[in-house]
């Protein structure tokens, strides 16, 4: 530390001396000036960081999707290169198919139920009324439980004989449902616990939207007649738009990657029919302990988030220009 | 004096700021100074929770106590103990002494992580073949298990004497005594047909005993066993709901007497005994036809000295792993732990100590490991064997076809 000290008063006269000795820099030499130094010094934490925690990440990720890598590679470091071969692996396996539509309808379905349900709720809860702070931070809830813990609660809720809503379904006269036993319903099963878990993030944020829009607008919109229906159209719904684009791209890039509450709730079953890329690339790596083929698995997923994520920030820079 | 105090703060501060480095010189030269000294070994296994926990502690003790180590014991959590493994390896910090699960033994082995324990002239006779085939890869032994459990028929006996019936020893004993103790919300017979190895794991004593094998899947043998998992489900003395029950669920359903029956491992027996009210007994798996032996697959972890690259500390933990397979050590955690000595000699005297555990010490006797016939090539046919039990479960595949679509993954 003392040595640091010492060291920076020489540096800046040596700098000053320069300055001194050649007092018309020539323009290369300015980029060097203390205040680009002070600059990218700024930027180079932030730099690194990326570099370890994602560049580092991604680039050996996709080399291990390249390599034969199993737990001898662990041992040895040895992973002979395979080129495409673990894609051919993923994309022929005849699970492929299968597990890109459920995450497909898996996200959407998801999608759709939390924001419809988020944004009604956000809407409700945007006209004042008693307990509605305190209503509004237990929606939270779902939020803050570990989603083990809750794919676990939700497992015993759904079983299906002695689950506690098919024995609330019972009374009203419905037949107990499969919730997580039969493959046509496993999937609606695990969507509908998806869609509890993301209520919250959806509320959240479309909430602080709602409060961003002026009540002015509100005010004028009356006089000239714009209630109700009307005035979500009109008013809430175009000043929301710019919230509403960054919870949807976010919600996908969230959702496409679930994995724990679908391991929780089963583990890909029964027969298969909850089994999503993320599941895959999961089970390969961790269960099969083929990391190369769970590598290329999940570089597939990274490839379609990131087309969302190139969607959201033209989105978003669309949404600023305006 | 205030100012005296500060500077007494400064430099507390400035010597706080130097332990860390301190420290890490310290780490490093011990382990530097380490090389060629036994004294201390590292240990990892996945009892975290009780009572194996303090069980497998106080044997482990007494084994270093015995051989003059100390133990460093480092205890993760069950899914966990792979993936340490993994990332241990990787960074040359494997323990001295690694405790491993039976079947994925051939996994680790076949990496060359493992040393083989004739290095170190371990006696590896008197052990029941099944657990020596388990501890075995290529021919050389690379891991010994103090105890063993393995899967058997628990009833409920009041159910069963309520109904005049008796234990079934047969298939069809067991469709009828299970379809004779279905009523309401109570189910006849409860297994696992869970999406993960634990189904496969409890198929295995039905089809092996079938004479069936995991080299054949597509078998009439095997074929025979999973038509009996279907009559059970489609009759209705079994719940839909097993291919998404893990054995802690069966364990449940029969404790709340939503079964009357269960297949199900000797480990749940103290979670068993803790309800008083609860009157069980246990029996061989039934065979499908009168005759056949009741084959049972082997559970349990076995012990093995990692590839560290210190002699000394290797040989220590080869003499540890002596000690804790030896008969005292087998017997003592056995009666604790509810799982059966691996020596044969030992079951007399251990059934006489546990009268509970009896059936399952027979079943023992003929239990047969999980990789012996495939090795690395077993969770393969795991992964197919809980597919195709799923895919006619959920009536996705006919009995005929389950094996065949679910090994296409």
């Amino acid at each position: 530390m003392t040595s640091l000290s010492t060291d920076t008063p020489a540096v800046s006269r040596t700098l000053s001396a320069s300055r001194a000795e050649a007092p018309a820099p020539r323009p290369r030499q300015s980029f060097w000036a203390r205040e680009n130094i002070a600059k990218i010094l700024f930027v180079v934490p932030a730099g690194i960081y990326m570099l370890l925690y994602f560049g580092y990440p991604v680039v050996k990720n996709l080399v291990m999707s390249m390599q034969d890598y199993t737990t001898k590679t662990f041992f040895t470091g040895e992973a002979p290169w395979v080129g495409f071969q673990n894609y051919v692996t993923v994309i022929t396996s005849n699970l492929f198919g299968p597990a890109l539509l459920n995450t497909a309808l898996f996200t959407v379905a998801s999608i759709v139920g939390q924001f419809a349900i988020g944004l009604a709720l956000a809407c409700f809860f945007n006209r004042k009324f008693p307990l509605s702070r305190f209503l509004r931070a237990m929606l939270l809830l779902p939020w803050l439980l570990p989603l083990i813990v809750a794919s676990a609660t939700w497992r015993s809720i759904l079983d299906q004989d002695s689950g506690i809503l098919n024995q609330f379904l019972g009374t009203v006269g419905i037949p107990a449902i499969p919730w997580l036993t039969s493959p046509d319903v496993a999937l609606i099963a695990v969507i509908l616990v998806n869609i509890w878990v993301g209520i919250p993030f959806n509320v959240t944020l479309l909430y602080g939207g709602l409060q961003d829009i002026p009540a002015e607008l509100y005010e004028a919109g009356q006089l000239d007649g714009a209630t109700g229906w009307k005035a979500f159209r009109h008013i809430t719904w175009p000043n929301l738009r710019p919230v509403v684009s960054v919870v949807l791209i976010l919600g996908v890039v969230y959702t496409i990657k679930v994995l724990d509450i679908i391991l929780g709730l089963t583990n890909g079953g029964p027969a298969n029919s909850t089994q999503t890329i993320a599941v895959r690339s999961y089970q390969e790596s961790f269960v099969n302990f083929e990391f190369g083929v769970g590598a290329a698995f999940s570089n597939i997923l990274i490839i379609i988030s990131l087309v969302f994520a190139v969607i959201y920030l033209r989105a978003n820079r669309r949404a600023v220009d305006e | 004096m205030k100012n005296h105090n500060k500077k007494r703060l400064t430099k507390a501060l400035a010597m706080a700021a130097l332990v860390p480095f301190v420290l890490t010189a310290c780490g490093g030269g011990a382990g530097a100074g380490s090389g060629g000294d036994a004294s201390t070994l590292t240990l990892m296994d996945y009892y975290n929770n009780e009572p194996d926990n303090l069980a497998i502690k106080k044997e482990i003790e007494n084994c270093a106590a015995d051989i003059g180590v100390t133990i460093e014991r480092e205890a993760v959590p069950g899914k966990d103990l792979i993936q340490k493994v993994l990332q241990k390896s990787s960074s040359k910090t494997l323990p001295d002494i690694l405790m491993l699960d039976n079947p994925d033994l051939q996994e680790i082995a076949a990496t060359g992580g493992l040393a083989p324990l004739s290095d170190f002239n371990v006696d590896t006779s008197g052990f029941a073949q099944g657990m020596l085939d388990a501890g075995t890869y290529e021919g050389e032994v690379y891991g010994l298990a103090p105890t063993a459990n393995t899967l058997g028929l628990f009833y409920n006996k009041k159910l069963l004497a309520a109904a005049g019936l008796k234990p079934p020893t047969t298939w069809d004993e067991l469709k009828s005594t299970a379809s004779a103790l279905t009523k309401g919300s109570q189910y006849g017979l409860a297994f696992s047909g869970i999406a993960t190895y634990e189904g496969a794991w409890q198929f295995l004593p039905f089809m092996w005993t079938n004479g069936g094998s995991e080299t054949e899947l597509n078998s009439t043998a095997n074929k025979e066993a999973l038509q009996l998992y279907k009559d059970l489900v489609d009759s209705g003395a079994t719940s839909k709901g097993v291919i998404n029950w893990g054995q802690g669920d069966v364990k449940d359903q029969f404790m709340a007497g939503k079964a009357a029956m269960m297949i199900n491992g000797p480990w749940q027996i103290p979670a068993l005994n803790e309800d008083p009210s609860l009157e069980w007994g246990s029996v061989q798996v039934p065979v499908n036809k009168a005759g056949q032996t009741p084959t049972a697959p082997l559970g349990g972890e076995v012990w093995t000295v990692p590839q560290t690259g210190n002699k000394a500390k290797q040989a220590k933990a080869a003499e540890f792993i002596s000690c804790f397979t030896k008969g005292d050590t087998q017997i003592a955690l056995g009666t604790q732990r509810y799982t059966v000595p691996t020596k044969p000699e030992l079951a007399k005297e251990y059934i006489a100590k546990m009268p509970d555990m009896a059936s399952f010490t027979e079943q023992i006797a003929n239990a047969r490991s999980r990789t012996g016939n495939l090795g690395t090539e077993w969770p393969k046919a795991a992964t197919t064997i809980y597919t195709a039990i799923q895919l006619v479960l959920t009536g996705k595949a006919s009995v005929d076809d389950a094996f065949t679509q679910a090994a296409k993954g």
